[in-house]
């Protein structure tokens, strides 16, 4: 098991956004988050790496051990465990740098400048992202001329640049059309020799595709986590059968 | 018969906003044509080579000198004094401000900062004169009573407010997501502020720079009162200096008589420092579409 996650509750301000979440995301396997818009999905996939630390006002309580280790406890060193749990977003967000500078970036921020280790990481990570192809002969052009979907890729390079143990993906294809959709999950089926994987979507078909569990929330609480099978085609809760069935949401 | 009336207000308020376009332009125009008029008069006197290579600048004397390098000597070094305060201390306080602060100290400091802006610039000048220059001279016993050092300090911190306000917006500008990658890859805040903020910033960071170069170019009662008007060509930040905007009041507010030399010095020395921060608005025109980073 990757995480545990124990009786997890989360607030912004008096608002609570998670109630009473409890389950164990299995390690170097692909775990999706469904549910309607609002039930808490992006709340729950940012409390693993503590993104929501950023917010002012947010609240959690409850664990969630990471290989044992309660990433809530004190003494966390929060900058390592962001190192060792990455993240892609919703929005494509590569930094207004060349495409090499994007790549580099972890490593650079760790302190590594030799030339030979970035070049050999950043190639390396662009051909996990199944990017180099398209932008060798650009390394030193700005990532932002990349189309959104290339963007995507780069923020997924740059995520696996600096080998980290768990990708986390919050709805990485939303803002992307159909082909570059595919590839990304492409990757993200690829990845899963290497990482854990956790990825919000609300998009079942996606979930079905790429994922081997699944967890639906509603309304801030996990109603079901089981294979991703078992949920699509015996849920034993009602709601998830209505969910799944497009009765809902 | 209503939308009818209503094309009409819309015409008509078109030709107001056009009319006061030009009337602006116009203006300009005018200034622009009384500074060349008066410079064309002056050149007749002074050959333009003495006025751009002369190292003496002594209109108000009996041997006179028209050598304009001294009083841009001058206004180079408080410039470069000033901006050597003002630019670290202006981007310090912009990256605190905007990385580091909580919004409520924000919304505390931000307009007392800018109320620094609000001084008037004669209280500065005075502040240079009575309170900087004797602290200095504590420090530095060789400083004259009139310096470059000394207003050129104060002139940066009536800056930095400039300065640091304008990069805290562009820095605030910088969307939210370009943070959150950076936090996600491990980034300690120093980190993000320095090596994403900034960067993505930058276009709208230069350009406050550039503000605050042409602020302290153009800056006048400071200098007037504190750099000691001697026009003098050096770069030596302890004696009496003079700029070419003090000079301008210098001789603005002496009884020089309308239609002598000494009176159109004021206008060649004017369409000179027009030249200059014409340049440095080109300069600062051409950064901003350099470095400009499109986000949606
Ligand atoms: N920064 C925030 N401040 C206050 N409320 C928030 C914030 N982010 C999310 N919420 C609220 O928390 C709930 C869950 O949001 P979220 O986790 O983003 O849902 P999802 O990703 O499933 O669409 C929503 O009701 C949303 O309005
Ligand atoms: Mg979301």
């Amino acid at each position: 098991m990757a995480f545990k996650v124990k009786d997890v509750n989360a607030f912004y301000g008096e608002k609570q956004a998670l109630k009473g979440v409890s389950f164990e995301i299995p390690a170097k396997s692909v775990t999706a988050i469904i549910g309607p818009s609002g039930c808490g999905k992006s709340t729950f996939i940012r409390c693993l790496n503590r993104m929501n630390d950023l917010v002012p006002m947010f609240s959690i309580t409850g664990e969630i051990l990471y290989n044992g280790t309660n990433i809530y406890s004190k003494g966390i060193d929060v900058t390592e465990l962001r190192r060792r749990i990455g993240m892609v977003f919703q929005k494509p967000n590569p930094f207004p740098k060349s495409i090499y500078e994007n790549a580099a970036y972890g490593l650079r921020i760790q302190g590594v400048n030799k030339r030979n280790i970035l070049d050999k990481v950043v190639e390396g990570s662009l051909r996990k992202a199944a990017l180099w192809d398209e932008v060798k002969d650009r390394l030193n052009s700005s990532a932002l001329a990349l189309s959104g979907g290339q963007q995507q890729r780069l923020c997924i390079a740059r995520a696996i640049a600096t080998e980290p143990e768990v990708i986390l993906f919050d709805e990485p294809c939303s803002a992307l059309d159909p082909i570059a959709t595919a590839k990304i999950e492409d990757q993200i089926t690829a990845l899963k020799q290497y990482y854990t994987v956790v990825i919000v979507t609300h998009n079942m078909q996606q979930a079905a595709r790429v994922s081997e569990y699944t967890g639906f929330f509603m309304m801030g609480e996990l109603v079901e986590f089981d294979i991703t099978r078992k949920i699509f085609t015996a849920p034993s809760n009602k709601l998830t059968e209505d969910y799944i069935t497009g009765r809902f949401g | 018969m209503y939308k009818r009336v209503q094309r009409y207000k819309e015409r008509l308020i078109e030709g107001a906003l056009f009319l006061s376009a030009l009337f602006s332009i116009f203006i300009t125009g005018g200034i622009i044509a009384v500074l060349f008029f008066e410079t064309f008069e002056f050149f007749k006197e002074v050959s333009i080579i003495a006025f751009l290579t002369d190292t003496q600048w002594t209109p108000l004397f009996a041997e006179k000198h028209f050598g304009i390098l001294p009083l841009f000597a001058g206004t180079f070094l408080t410039t470069v004094i000033a901006i050597t305060v003002a630019l670290p201390i202006g981007l310090i306080s912009a990256i605190y401000l905007s990385e580091y602060a909580t919004d409520r100290v924000r919304t505390m400091v931000k307009p007392a900062l800018e109320v620094l802006a609000a001084v008037p610039t004669v209280v500065y000048g005075y502040f240079a004169l009575l309170f900087v220059t004797p602290l200095l001279q504590k420090i530095i016993p060789d400083l004259s009573g009139f310096n470059a050092l000394s207003p050129g300090i104060v002139m940066g911190i009536m800056i930095i407010p400039i300065i640091s306000s304008l990069s805290e917006d562009a820095m605030h500008a910088v969307p939210m997501g370009l943070r959150e990658g950076a936090y996600a890859l491990g980034s300690t805040r120093l980190q993000v502020a320095t090596r994403v903020v900034v960067p993505a910033a930058f276009s709208g960071i230069a350009a406050s720079f550039m503000l605050g170069i042409s602020r302290a170019v153009g800056e006048t009662m400071i200098v007037a009162i504190a750099a000691g008007q001697q026009p003098r060509l050096t770069l030596n930040p302890l004696v009496p200096i003079a700029t070419v905007t003090a000079y301008i009041v210098q001789v603005s507010l002496g009884d020089t008589p309308t239609g002598t030399i000494e009176y159109k010095t004021i206008f060649a020395v004017g369409i000179s420092l027009f030249v200059v921060t014409f340049g440095l608005n080109m300069v600062s025109y051409w950064f901003k579409k350099k470095f400009m980073e499109v986000y949606e």
